[in-house]
């Protein structure tokens, strides 16, 4: 992708894409000339939108419809038209702050989990993926095997990071072994509540915390060098390269990796699925669980409630990435 | 170069700074703490059934050693035990056969001698063994062949497309002022939210009226339209400078040509980014491929390996030894074009 | 792009090509152990014998026999047969394989007793068999008690004899508990019936939370809180998620395993010689010592392009050789009345726990309680399962108290009812 002077295995197989997009110039040009601009834009976006369209936005209308039809059957031709019901079913409560005084208490015990774990994990994440991204950026020997070190997870099937991390953290797992072998007390890490909760942040910092950095670290990379050579002659604190260059400039990077990390936490569920299954009691159920659990792994599925809890909580991150976004605008305006 | 070389740099011989104290305490604990797990991940399926269930897991994959010895003419291979005698005396015994909590246990230099011993007070001799029939097994009683060129075709050809499409609708809505280009973008955003979980349904739907039901296409299409790649891609285009655009418009460069050889050069670490994680993730699917693909001449790994997940037992010696064996691809993936990212596009004379 | 769409469809053709000239009969199947690979085996035999049939196994993760066939089902499409455990849930897209088999006599005299398991209520059709028949039942490590010096609960021991006794082996050896029990509404609703629990209602709908449940589930909260009942398994999961403890009794941490009669090849692969281990069956309660039948079927499916075919593969693989042969060969509990009858079943392991094992579950399966057979039939089970385990679980971990779990599991199940009703 970028120019090399000698001949690498990228540039061979990258070979065919040039050779394509250049046979592409010719009718495309012609294109531009019949549509001008406009039609350009068109041309860039409508593969994209069209397969969002259909694979997307088709499905979640579907689901709208299921939000307001009962019953426990699949297609909507044999769903009932229930109203608002099942969004009020949800939304019953003496009071919210107390999931058992709720009609659905499951629903708000998850509701509140979630939030708490959302705040949590995504300021864990960006932290860590800060810190993590700023060293492999930095002068150490082995930088590649030190950015394989901290990807790796990422490689693996969330499932998986379930089970490892289970027989680690489990009553008779390999932590409490060492902790035993050390002479230090042993911790029910995945039945005490705190522990538990705790765990399912660490699992899911760890699962991800390598694409999260890999990101910054393109960012990292963008940033001219010379500003810092400039910086460096001005004798400037590294402190102050850092709030003054490298934040403002990866901002970008940064919002990606806040607002995919927020929205990756909302929907946790495989890995903490498998690590916890929610428990003990009800201390780790989140929101994706319990839809899926309503909506499709009891055998009286219940599609309506499932796709209203699923769109109340889409309503909900919606708002809070706007509000990001208008942040960011604001930001940038001033 | 970078901040952290200024903030690393050990200062004119006065000793470590303690940011160089920092940075290496990190990688250490990253080392331990994230690769550790995956290690152990590795060693772990080349265990037994009966060793992966055993409390508290070990670290190396262990198996009892066994001895060749010779009881009223036969050879047997018996298994062998340190044992406390009652004098105090600890030997090396093996086992001939065990009744309720005494064992008949023998010295295999002399197995004519037996002794009577209560199981409490021997351990078993252990061994390190590797369990190879984890990954010799399912490989051979399995198409695992087909498997691998099936998630081979997914996860190839749902790169390129992602690539492809994503970077298209990323330029467009960061290099052109348009009505509406608000509005797409909070679409793009808006559904990023929906987790798979709850589309399942509708979605089987639409791919089984496309007639997409037990084919490659229907894992594919689906995965394409990744609303991250677009926003990603965006976020890092909007950082080229419009000027750059702006010169070659008046060198008559077309817009495509603009898009192909300005901006996607220029967007090349974000670019390796979203093809590193377009291969992870389209290699690691499962629940979605799970619910198209019932046929097993479309299975593809992910697929393939879970078929040894049942109601009520879960055999985790295949399974894990079937993940370590198709982690290996990824990686090889990673290691190729994570040299994208490092590659870096400050010295392309962008200012 | 064009080539690859081109090289798919040349595929696609060359197998409905291979459809025309034999006719395919697909079966959708899942595998807790070994018996993917003994039906592939009996089928190959099929195959032999009926060039004109070719039957494709499309062994699947239980994952998609559970999430994706119920979909495919109500779209009227799917497999030509299928090994599932909703049976009765499902009833509605089974074949009625009466006017495609051979002799209908035969499946209803050694298949009879589990037929409206797997049918709608009221309807008489055949549509399929059990591969295997399971009892939920005990085990107990029989080194751990004789080190501990307690003799084994004989017949007719309660419950509470059973976890007192355990929890003596537990003091003396130093256990994590006496006893553990799967985190599974099937599991307990034997014992719950044996405390005279009954959850169908006089016209057929579930009845309230009655004395006998509140009774089991008011021990069994109990149990756990003085750390005699394995807290792990059910404590550390939310909803009704299916958590075994068979590990822990592997590892020798419990005495007694409430479980089934499925973990034994399980139990015998992976504790091998280290310790005794004996089925005991289902510890009494006040009314009976029951246990709860189950299992999978195998059924056709209503949507099958090719019913003869079906029939003739039914025909083959319910035949009296072909079941002996799967049964022995993946020691399940069989399911054909002729073969219960004829015994002498030749179980392949080396393992004498096994025998002993199966043959103590077989002599169970004749002491489940009435209201306990009725269960397996009945559509409303599965709903009471999930919300007993839910919140048994909540009473556990202190979520919840007894009165509080008990009104939310009638909460939870009416819910249910009206949900379906719609």
């Amino acid at each position: 992708m970028t120019a090399s002077p000698k001949p690498s295995i990228g540039a061979v197989l990258t070979a065919p894409i040039v050779w394509l997009a250049r046979a592409a110039d010719m009718p495309l040009r012609a294109w531009q000339r019949l549509t001008g601009r406009g039609g350009m834009i068109a041309f860039f976006l409508i593969p994209n939108m069209a397969v969002f369209g259909i694979f997307v936005i088709v499905p979640l209308v579907i689901n709208f419809f299921y939000s307001v039809t009962g019953g426990t059957a699949l297609f909507l031709s044999d769903r009932p038209f229930v109203g608002a019901e099942h969004f009020d079913r949800l939304l019953t409560c003496t009071d919210h702050f107390n999931p058992t005084t709720c009609r659905e208490d499951m629903f708000w015990t998850a509701v509140w989990n979630t939030s708490k774990f959302v705040v949590l994990q995504v300021s864990a994440m960006t932290v860590v993926a800060m810190i993590t991204a700023l060293i492999l950026n930095s002068k150490i020997p082995g930088k590649a095997f030190w950015r394989a070190v901290f990807f790796f997870p990422v490689l693996l099937s969330p499932v998986v990071v379930g089970l490892i991390w289970k027989w680690i953290l489990q009553r008779q797992g390999l932590l409490n072994f060492a902790l035993y072998e050390l002479d230090m007390t042993q911790v029910n890490w995945l039945t005490e509540r705190s522990w538990a909760f705790a765990a399912t942040i660490g699992v899911s910092v760890w699962a991800h915390v390598g694409f999260y950095a890999l990101i910054l670290l393109a960012g990292l990379q963008a940033i001219p060098g010379d500003l810092y050579e400039a910086a460096e002659m001005d004798g400037t604190k590294p402190g102050r390269v850092f709030w003054r260059i490298t934040l403002p400039l990866l901002y970008p990077n940064l919002l990606v990796v806040i607002v995919l990390s927020l929205i990756r936490a909302v929907q946790v569920f495989d890995e903490v699925f498998v690590l916890t299954s929610g428990g003990p009691g009800t201390a780790t159920l989140y929101l994706t669980q319990y839809i899926y659990e309503v909506g499709f792994a009891s055998v009286l599925r219940n599609p309506g409630l499932a796709s209203a809890a699923a769109l109340m909580m889409g309503g909900v991150l919606v708002v809070l990435t706007l509000l990001q976004l208008g942040l960011t605008r604001w930001r940038d305006r001033k | 170069m970078s901040v952290l070389r200024m903030m690393t740099a050990r200062r004119g011989g006065k000793g470590w700074h303690w940011t160089d104290v920092f940075t290496w305490a990190w990688l250490i604990m990253g080392l331990i703490v994230m690769f550790g797990p995956a290690l152990w991940l590795v060693l772990s399926s080349f265990k037994t059934p009966a060793a992966l269930a055993e409390f508290p897991p070990t670290i190396l994959p262990y198996a009892a050693q066994t001895v060749s010895v010779t009881i009223d003419g036969q050879v047997k291979d018996l298994p062998l035990f340190t044992t406390t005698l009652d004098d105090g005396t600890v030997r090396q015994l093996a086992e001939v056969r065990r009744l309720g909590t005494m064992a008949t246990m023998v010295d295999p230099a002399n197995p004519t001698d037996s002794v009577k011993v209560n199981i409490q007070n021997r351990t078993p001799v252990r061994q390190i063994a590797f369990a190879t029939s984890n990954y010799v097994d399912p490989l051979e009683k399995n198409n695992f062949g087909l498997y691998l060129w099936n998630s081979v075709f997914v996860t190839t050809m749902a790169t390129i497309i992602t690539l492809l499409t994503n970077s298209m609708a990323a330029f467009a809505l960061s290099k052109y002022d348009f009505r509406g280009r608000n509005a797409v973008m909070l679409l793009i955003v808006a559904t990023l939210m929906v987790p798979l979980s709850v589309n399942l349904v509708p979605l089987y739907s639409v791919i089984s009226q496309l007639g997409l039901l037990d084919t490659l296409w229907g894992v594919i299409l689906p995965t394409v339209a990744t609303p991250t790649g677009v926003f990603l891609l965006r976020q890092y285009m909007l950082t080229i400078p419009d000027e750059l655009i702006e010169a070659a418009r008046m060198d008559k460069a077309s817009e495509w040509q603009i898009y192909w050889r300005i901006v996607l050069p220029l967007t090349g670490p974000a670019l390796a980014v979203l093809a590193i994680f377009s291969v992870v993730w389209r290699w690691n699917d499962f629940l979605w491929p799970l619910i198209v693909l019932s046929r097993k001449e479309v299975f593809t790994l992910q697929v393939g390996l879970n078929t040894f997940a049942g109601e009520l037992n879960v055999q985790w010696h295949y399974i894990l030894a079937m993940t370590v064996a198709t982690m290996i691809p990824v990686i090889i993936v990673f290691v190729f074009l994570q040299k994208f990212i490092t590659s870096g596009i400050a010295s392309t004379g962008l200012k | 792009m064009k080539l690859k769409t081109g090289l798919i469809a040349a595929l696609a053709s060359t197998f409905l090509a291979t459809a025309t000239w034999a006719e395919e009969v697909r079966i959708m199947w899942y595998s807790d152990g070994n018996e993917g690979e003994v039906m592939q085996d009996l089928l190959n035999r099929f195959m032999a014998d009926n060039p004109d049939i070719t039957v494709v196994l499309d062994n699947v993760a239980y994952q998609t026999i559970k999430e994706q066939l119920p979909i495919t089902l109500a779209a009227g499409d799917g497999p030509d047969i299928a090994r599932v455990t909703d049976i009765k849930a499902l009833a509605d897209h089974w074949l009625d394989l009466t006017p495609y088999i051979s002799d209908p006599e035969y499946w209803k005299t050694n298949f009879g007793a589990q037929m409206d398991w797997m049918r709608p209520d009221g309807s008489d059709a055949i549509t399929g068999f059990m591969t295997q028949l399971t009892l939920v039942g005990g085990f107990a490590n029989k080194t751990l008690f004789d080190q501990a010096g307690v003799a084994l609960p004989g017949e007719g021991a309660t419950w509470d004899d059973w976890v007192n006794a355990s929890a003596e082996v537990q003091q003396s050896q130093g256990l994590a508990a006496a006893i553990a029990i799967d985190r599974s509404g099937h599991r307990i609703s034997g014992p719950i019936t044996s405390y005279g629990g009954n959850y169908i209602g006089a016209d057929g709908m579930p009845a309230p939370v009655d004395d006998g449940v509140k009774a089991f589930v008011t021990k069994l909260v109990e149990w756990t809180n003085e750390g005699k009942n394995l807290k792990d398994v059910w404590v550390s999961a939310a909803g009704g998620t299916y958590r075994a403890a068979a590990d822990d009794f592997i590892n020798g941490q419990v005495a007694f395993y409430y479980s089934g009669s499925w973990q034994i090849a399980n139990l015998s692969t992976k504790i091998g010689d280290a310790f005794d281990w004996v089925a005991t069956g289902s510890p009494c309660g006040t009314t009976a010592c029951s246990g709860l039948a189950g299992g999978a079927a195998l059924v056709g499916i209503k949507y099958t392009k090719h019913p003869e075919a079906v029939g003739k593969v039914m025909d083959y693989l319910s035949s009296e050789a072909v079941v002996r042969e799967f049964t022995e060969r993946t020691l399940f509990l069989p399911a054909h009345a002729g073969i219960v009858a004829a015994g002498g079943l030749n179980f392949q392991t080396e393992d004498p726990n096994v025998k002993a094992a199966l043959e103590k579950f077989v002599a169970a399966s004749g002491q489940t309680s009435p209201a306990a057979d009725a269960l397996p039939a009945w559509k409303w089970a599965s709903a009471y399962y999930t919300a007993l385990v839910n919140r048994t679980s909540q009473a556990m971990a202190g979520e919840l108290t007894l009165d509080e779990a008990f009104a939310r599991m009638d909460q939870d199940i009416a819910e249910q009812v009206k949900q379906a009703a719609q």
